[in-house]
């Protein structure tokens, strides 16, 4: 090889031109990728140390109190305003358990359709309604529940309550319907339609990872269509089942907008589901405007709580979805 | 070699009875109440969106009007008549502002995941949280963006909103662009590589564009669905009667005037209220459509 000397050796590996930005380019990216847990870190430290006076003001009470009293009730009084959310926080799981009744079997009976009854071209066309299930913005829906919805139903909750309130025991859940018909049993239905597409959407991949030569293997061995759901499909997919509930969990406790429109603005707890209550995001969103103080913080603090709750449950499914995945994708393989 | 028994003689060959209705009566029964209960959840589930979607046109459509699109909100609730503009306009700047943000942050972090980051224990970590990202309610976010941005200006504005908004699309960017830049061949990195280009000029030039229309996609359906983003509207932008073309000083938008009107017990608020989730309905819709035909249209053919 001659020498040449107007050239400068040209080495693959040259830390030359363009590797200033090409490590740019990664610290960017990384950059990027972190901002994500640095936004959750935030999100934490900020609103918990803005919540700080209301929780040290309630301590343990503001999680195992129901007296909500956001203005001092008699000036100068000996009366405080108290911050007990314990109404909200049952509020909350009240409306999520409604519509975790509702929107489950509803989720598995659309993914099911899909994934073994559906004819191809009818697939397509519920999959299309299921996704604009999922694109109408949910106080649209709230909208809808508090002008059409609840009025509709307060019929219905009066016949279910003369027809079921005396029954002892399931009687007090049946309790006397409200009159405007804003009620936990109108936000839990409004959510559930609300949560039927996420849910329905992972139930439908943990059913397609199933495999197919035990369908068929059941199928084969004379099974009807649902022996073959029963003893193929549902076993393989319990786990995946499992966190696509609890995903949908995890989107009940922080829908606000709806809840905050139909659930009727009352802080009490009581068994009756046709009763008005409150939810703490819906709390938040609706006191917001004429809080202050501590008031606000304690807002905040409903906010903190919401957090950590949808944090931990989204975690747990996502881990438990990942592991039915793996352990899926081995048995197929 | 092995000794077999005999065969024992086989029973007459009656060929097996399969046949449905050589089914017990029970297993058919149940089997046809599983295939009824199926549909009647395809039924359940298609009945409140079209009843949502009968409502919110016949209701919406009573008030729509080009002026309903332009005018000003009328400041007495009360008050007959149209208008939306500022809240239409609230919406486009506000969302607009938070795509411009979220979009290229997401890419980046999708192009760290899949190009650097791999399966290292920090992209694990990263891909886990931006999943449980996207579960956090998005009224946490605006608190978040109230307590951490709107406290230390003392103004709520739409750049707060759009600031919230961006928190709620990042982690579906991410996730979207990422499974996105997944489906791009491992080929034409490696032919880049090998034409000498560095890292980052791959990246920008080869692998970007090959992933462009689902990376773009994703990003619609998820400015489709922060623009019906309510709750982080109404804590960190407030309400305002006026147009506002900038991102600072009071807003408004859409879906908060469709709550803040819709609980009131005027008709003719109401009414504004519904003729509002008409337009927000159609803004969304057309979005979600865009960003579906360009899925559909320009998809990498997974191989």
């Amino acid at each position: 090889m001659t020498q040449t000397t107007e050239r400068p050796s040209g080495g693959l590996t040259q830390r030359g031109r363009g590797a200033g930005a090409d490590r740019a380019f990664w610290i960017a990216c990384l950059l990027a990728g972190i901002l994500v847990l640095a936004i959750l870190a935030l999100i934490l430290i900020t609103t918990l140390r803005e919540a700080w006076p209301a929780l040290t003001y309630s301590g343990l009470d503001f999680i195992t109190s129901d007296h909500w009293v956001t203005n001092d009730p008699d000036g100068d009084g000996p009366r405080q305003p108290e911050f007990g959310a314990l109404a909200f926080i049952y509020g909350t799981l009240t409306v999520s358990a409604i519509s975790l009744v509702v929107a489950v079997p509803v989720s598995i009976g659309i993914a099911l359709f899909l994934t073994e009854l559906a004819p191809r071209r009818l697939r397509s066309a519920v999959v299309t309604v299921i996704d604009l299930l999922a694109a109408v913005p949910s106080v649209v829906f709230g909208l809808w529940g508090i002008i059409v919805v609840a009025p509709a139903l307060v019929k219905v909750y009066r016949w279910v309550h003369d027809t079921f309130g005396g029954v002892p025991g399931v009687g007090s859940i049946f309790g006397e319907p409200v009159s405007s018909g804003r009620s936990f049993m109108t936000a839990g239905l409004i959510v559930a339609i609300m949560i039927i597409p996420i849910v329905t959407s992972i139930t439908r991949e943990v059913f397609a990872t199933v495999p197919e030569s035990e369908k068929h293997a059941a199928l084969a061995l004379g099974a009807t269509r649902w022996e073959m759901i029963k003893g193929a499909v549902f076993p393989h997919s319990f786990g995946g089942m499992v966190g696509a509930v609890m995903l949908g969990l995890g989107r009940a406790l922080g829908e606000t907008i709806a809840v905050a429109l139909t659930i009727g603005a009352a802080t009490q707890i009581t068994p009756n589901i046709f009763a008005s209550g409150n939810a703490m995001p819906a709390v938040i969103v609706q006191q917001w405007g004429e809080s202050g103080g501590v008031h606000t913080a304690a807002l905040v603090g409903l906010g903190v709580v919401l957090f950590a709750v949808t944090v931990v449950v989204n975690y747990l499914a996502r881990f438990v979805v990942r592991r039915a995945e793996i352990r899926m994708k081995g048995i197929a393989a | 070699m092995t000794t077999f028994a005999p065969p024992t003689p086989r029973t007459p060959a009656v060929p097996a009875d399969l046949r449905r209705a050589s089914l017990s009566r029970r297993r058919r029964l149940t089997d046809a109440v599983a295939k009824a209960a199926i549909w009647l959840a395809l039924i359940v589930a298609v009945v409140p969106l079209a009843l949502v979607t009968y409502y919110v046109i016949l209701k919406g459509s009573g008030v729509m009007s080009w002026a309903f699109l332009t005018e000003p909100i009328p400041r007495s609730l009360r008050r007959e008549g149209p208008g939306m503009g500022p809240a239409i306009i609230g919406t486009i700047v506000i969302t607009g502002s938070a795509a411009l943000i979220a979009i290229p942050l997401g890419v980046l972090g999708a192009i760290y995941l899949n190009e650097y980051g791999k399966q290292s224990p920090l992209a694990r970590t990263i891909r886990t949280m931006s999943d449980v990202m996207t579960g956090v309610p998005s009224i946490v976010m605006g608190l978040f963006i109230y307590v951490g941005f709107v406290l230390l200006v003392h103004e709520q504005s739409g750049f707060a909103g759009a600031l919230a908004l961006a928190c709620l699309m990042l982690p579906v960017v991410i996730r979207t662009s990422e499974e996105m830049l997944r489906l791009v061949p491992d080929e034409l990195r490696q032919a880049s590589m090998a034409l000498g280009a560095r890292k980052w000029r791959t990246t920008v030039s080869i692998v970007i564009p090959a992933a462009l229309s689902g990376i773009t996609s994703g990003a619609l359906l998820a400015i489709a669905r922060a623009a019906g983003e309510t709750a982080p509207i109404v804590l960190v932008v407030g309400l305002t009667y006026k147009t506002n073309w900038s991102l600072f000083g009071g807003n408004t938008a859409l879906p908060a005037q469709i709550f803040a009107n819709a609980s009131q017990p005027f008709e003719a608020s109401v009414n504004r209220a519904w003729g509002a989730a008409l337009t927000l309905v159609v803004i969304v819709l057309i979005t979600t459509l865009i960003g579906r035909f360009i899925a559909n249209r320009f998809a990498i053919k997974e191989r």
